[in-house]
């Protein structure tokens, strides 16, 4: 594998929908080092902006660039998990082998590879059980699972942890802290201060599709530059 | 009543012509239902996925094509291999293989229709996911028809009803040629139109038991199955 695919650069990157701007001319650079939780109410355009990244949208203004030229290995070396998982209609090992199988994995390494994902998730005595049929939290699991396998360089996570109940959500950050400490750059969406403490080291902060604020973690929930930052976590229960 | 009950005796103790016509029947319209399927399902899967100039137009006309009435299209397939027609030294008119034929394109807009309808609900819920895996069009169209396989049960046999039912079409290209060509639905039109309504009601029960017996077993397998696979 050649370098890597990050630095990720955004420039004025708008995206408007029926005439609707969801995202306003947005310039980020995403680098590889510290764990980038996206951050913002409801409707503020997070998911917009993960999908523009992860180039399942095309911008209606602007530029998405990658450091890395060839669209086919750039959609190999990243990865999304999605608010709600999609699962085949087949077991979660072959939800595992289908992902491996689509990036172009020799089929005599598959299995191991799944395998050894599944076990990294906590799910290799559910492999053989078909997918569509686990608990909401045992299928976001498998959607990492997924993701695990691919070895992405990057994995964009969309709120993962929204419909999940509280237990589920742990186990999930457990995994999503794995990747962390497995090198893969994480870039997450979040409403969830509790959650963005815990897992992210930057803290991008979004308002009606506009950056409003971009700042180590710490920092931003100490003393947040914006009003509308110190608004938005005043509203929310920082403790959940 | 005396007429249902003498149609019911004169199926039971069936006789070999009688067997001869229900087995062609089911031969004809089973190949159909095989061949438009094997066209069909793939066609409705890339017309749900792609996007291309002029998709609505092909639907609105796929749609349009599912009330093709059966005496038109087995005058287009009469024509095509009649002796005289671009296909008649194959020598099929009047063959098991032109009813085939004339089944075939009178049911291939059904299944291709109704499996795009489906595909395309499906694709709504998959196309984020499966894009982001870096999924190509033909190899997602294919993930679909495997995935939404137990909603395609009913669009092949929306496919076979039709194929079952239909007479105009095997009519004119089989040309209902007793011990040949001679299926159910023809040999109701032919006793029907000789007076002998006891047999011709018989041969309707059978068609029916037929139909509805496939239609019970789909629907059962469908159940079990959507109940193991969710």
């Amino acid at each position: 594998m050649s370098a890597s695919i990050l630095p990720l650069v955004l420039e004025n990157v708008s995206y408007a929908s029926n005439g609707q701007p969801i995202i306003s001319s947005v310039s980020l650079s995403i680098d590889a080092e510290p764990s980038t939780i996206i951050l913002g109410a409801n409707g503020a355009g997070k998911s917009v902006l993960m999908r523009l990244m992860h180039g399942l949208l095309a911008p209606t203004g602007g530029r998405v660039c990658w450091s890395e030229p060839d669209s086919a290995s750039l959609r190999r070396r990243q990865a999304m998990v999605f608010q709600r998982p999609v699962m085949l209609r087949r077991s979660a090992l072959a939800n595992v082998l289908y992902a491996l199988s689509v990036a172009g994995v020799p089929a005599a390494e598959r299995e191991a590879q799944a395998l050894a994902a599944l076990d990294e998730v906590g799910l290799a005595h559910l492999a053989q059980r078909p997918a569509r049929v686990l608990s909401g939290g045992e299928q976001q699991r498998l959607a990492l699972a997924r993701a695990w396998a691919l070895h992405p360089e990057v994995l964009f996570l969309d709120e993962p942890t929204a419909n999940l109940d509280p237990g589920a959500a742990r186990e999930i950050e457990t995994v999503i802290k794995a990747f962390d400490a497995a090198g893969t750059k994480i870039v997450m969406a979040t409403h969830n201060l509790g959650q963005a403490r815990r897992l992210g080291d930057e803290v991008i902060y979004l308002q009606a599709g506009r950056v409003m604020e971009r700042a180590p973690i710490e920092q931003f929930f100490a003393r947040p530059a914006t009003a509308e930052a110190a608004a938005f976590m005043k509203g929310e229960l920082p403790w959940v | 009543m005396g007429a249902i009950a003498e149609g019911l005796r004169r199926v039971l103790e069936l006789d070999r012509e009688l067997w001869h016509i229900v087995v062609l029947s089911l031969e004809v319209s089973f190949s159909a239902v095989l061949i438009a399927t094997a066209l069909g399902l793939p066609l409705g899967a890339l017309l749900a996925v792609k996007r291309f100039a002029g998709r609505r137009t092909v639907i609105v006309l796929l749609n349009a094509l599912m009330g093709l009435p059966p005496v038109v299209v087995g005058l287009l397939i009469y024509l095509l291999l009649s002796r005289a027609g671009p296909l008649g030294e194959l020598g099929l008119l009047f063959t098991p293989g032109a009813m085939i034929i004339a089944q075939s394109v009178l049911v291939l807009p059904i299944i291709a229709a109704l499996a795009r309808q489906a595909l395309e609900d499906a694709w709504r819920e998959y196309e984020e996911q499966l894009r982001s895996l870096g999924v190509r069009e033909l190899e997602a169209a294919f993930t679909l028809i495997w995935d939404a396989r137990f909603s395609l049960v009913t669009a092949v046999l929306a496919g076979l009803g039709r194929a079952a039912a239909e007479v105009g079409a095997v009519m004119i290209v089989g040309g209902n040629i007793d011990g040949v060509t001679r299926v159910m639905t023809t040999a109701i039109a032919l006793e029907t139109s000789k007076g002998d309504l006891p047999l011709a009601l018989g041969l309707g029960f059978v068609l029916i038991a037929i139909v509805l017996a496939v239609n019970a077993a789909a629907q059962l397998i469908k159940e079990a199955a959507q109940r193991r696979y969710g």
